[in-house]
């Protein structure tokens, strides 16, 4: 997902104190975790790392499309994929807002991101190559992170679930432009519907990978649900996600790039293929299409601003003193 | 890394006549561009026509540990709330 493969630490003991078995049970009883409130080390810890993960995959999540800005077919496509890419960066910054209630600064959390110590979706170390690839992702990519995002407005940190609850509704938007512009490209010219099922092609499998590892490879899951920073299992969301998108898929007259899909009447779901999974873990290590692209787009970024952001605060400074002198 | 921008906390006013209410929270320089990030970051689909800006350092909170003494004592009184009074269906208007 947005966060994939959050590390929940290690138990100190084998015995939980009478702290932690008390916070064990606000969080059995639904009652929120609160920036004061008292919370074990670990759970604190690892609600960073999926957090702040989570807000670099929305910031780092702003350069595959912004690739597309200049280049959008029309005034309107323009101005939606503005609209959306800011989106992005709003979401980015709920998230880091909410990480810092954990007592964590900003200025660690970017400067932890541009060294590599910190990771974000391996989704979006994917090149857009064509530009149905920015409906694939509005469609695909963000549909996936509503389905994982949906149940986070009820997790048990309120910084958290708060901010999860003002990025599904702005989601929502992201998902719907998306499939309208695929829409479009599978009603338009048969070049036009060729280049959406490439792009369907090249992001089917890479989304679906989106929501981790299978169950039984995924270590740190079990004390993440029982903390309540994760409500459904990585295969859980991965059917519902295949389960969801496939009838989509039939109304735009696509095909989904998977000869093993089909109904299974029995279970109530679709059967899906084997995903190949050496090529996420290969992305997660950073050796994806676009990984090295990415960071260094996002450093350069940060130091061609820092005169900038130097300059509002000498800016500030000046005023401020100029202010004590009037008052004195 | 030398130079992070103080936090401030965020509150909008919607268009309904409600109270301000706390949105979230951003890094500015200072008041002005508080304000205008705030504007970028909180009102981009219609939320408010009025924002407040507040440097989170100057936010007295209370203590959680402080909640049973502070809200405890509210449980017991319920005759405060007019629920409490059984009124005679027949009457009208209370």
């Amino acid at each position: 997902m947005y966060a994939q493969m959050v590390d929940t630490g290690t138990p100190s003991s084998a015995t939980i104190d009478a702290r932690e078995a008390r916070f064990q049970q606000r969080i059995d009883d639904g009652i929120r975790i609160e920036p004061q409130d008292w919370m074990p080390e670990r759970y604190r810890k690892t609600l960073i790392r999926q957090i702040s993960q989570h807000a670099h995959s929305e910031i780092v999540g702003q350069l595959p499309e912004g690739n597309w800005i200049t280049r959008a077919p029309s005034l309107k496509r323009k101005a939606i994929l503005l609209a959306k890419v800011q989106d992005e960066a709003g979401h980015g910054l709920y998230l880091y807002s909410a990480a810092e209630t954990l007592g964590i600064s900003r200025d660690q959390m970017v400067e932890d991101l541009h060294a590599g110590r910190a990771k974000y979706s391996s989704i979006f170390n994917y090149p857009t190559l064509t530009w149905a690839d920015v409906g694939a992702i509005g469609w695909l990519v963000d549909g996936s992170a509503i389905m994982n995002q949906i149940p986070l407005c009820r997790c048990s940190y309120g910084p958290y679930a708060r901010a999860m609850i003002r990025v599904c509704k702005e989601e929502a938007f992201h998902m719907r432009q998306g499939y309208d512009l695929m829409l479009a490209l599978a009603r338009g010219t048969a070049a036009q519907k060729a280049m959406a099922q490439d792009a369907l092609n090249r992001w089917w499998w890479p989304s679906l990978m989106m929501f981790g590892p299978p169950d039984g490879d995924s270590v740190h899951s079990a004390q993440s649900q029982a903390w309540k920073i994760k409500l459904f299992t990585n295969d859980e969301l991965r059917q519902k996600m295949v389960d969801q998108t496939v009838p989509q898929a039939e109304h735009l007259g696509l095909t989904i790039p998977d000869p093993d899909l089909k109904w299974n009447a029995e279970r109530g779901h679709y059967d899906f293929g084997a995903i190949d999974w050496d090529e996420f873990y290969n992305v997660v290590k950073g050796n994806g299409p676009c990984n090295r692209e990415r960071l260094e787009t996002r450093r350069k970024a940060w130091d061609d601003g820092e005169w900038f952001r130097d300059a509002l605060v000498a800016h500030a400074e000046k005023a401020a003193q100029r202010a004590a002198a009037k008052a004195a | 890394m030398k130079n992070q921008w103080p936090l401030w906390e965020v509150f909008i006013r919607s268009q309904h006549g409600l109270a301000h209410r706390h949105v979230g929270s951003l890094h500015a320089p200072d008041a002005t561009m508080a304000i205008n990030n705030a504007r970028d970051v909180y009102t981009r689909r219609n939320e408010g026509v009025s924002i407040w800006v507040v440097r989170s350092v100057d936010i007295t909170a209370s203590n959680p540990d402080d909640k049973a003494e502070l809200f405890d004592p509210a449980q017991s009184k319920v005759y405060r709330h007019p629920t409490f009074f059984p009124m005679p269906e027949e009457v009208k208007g209370l």
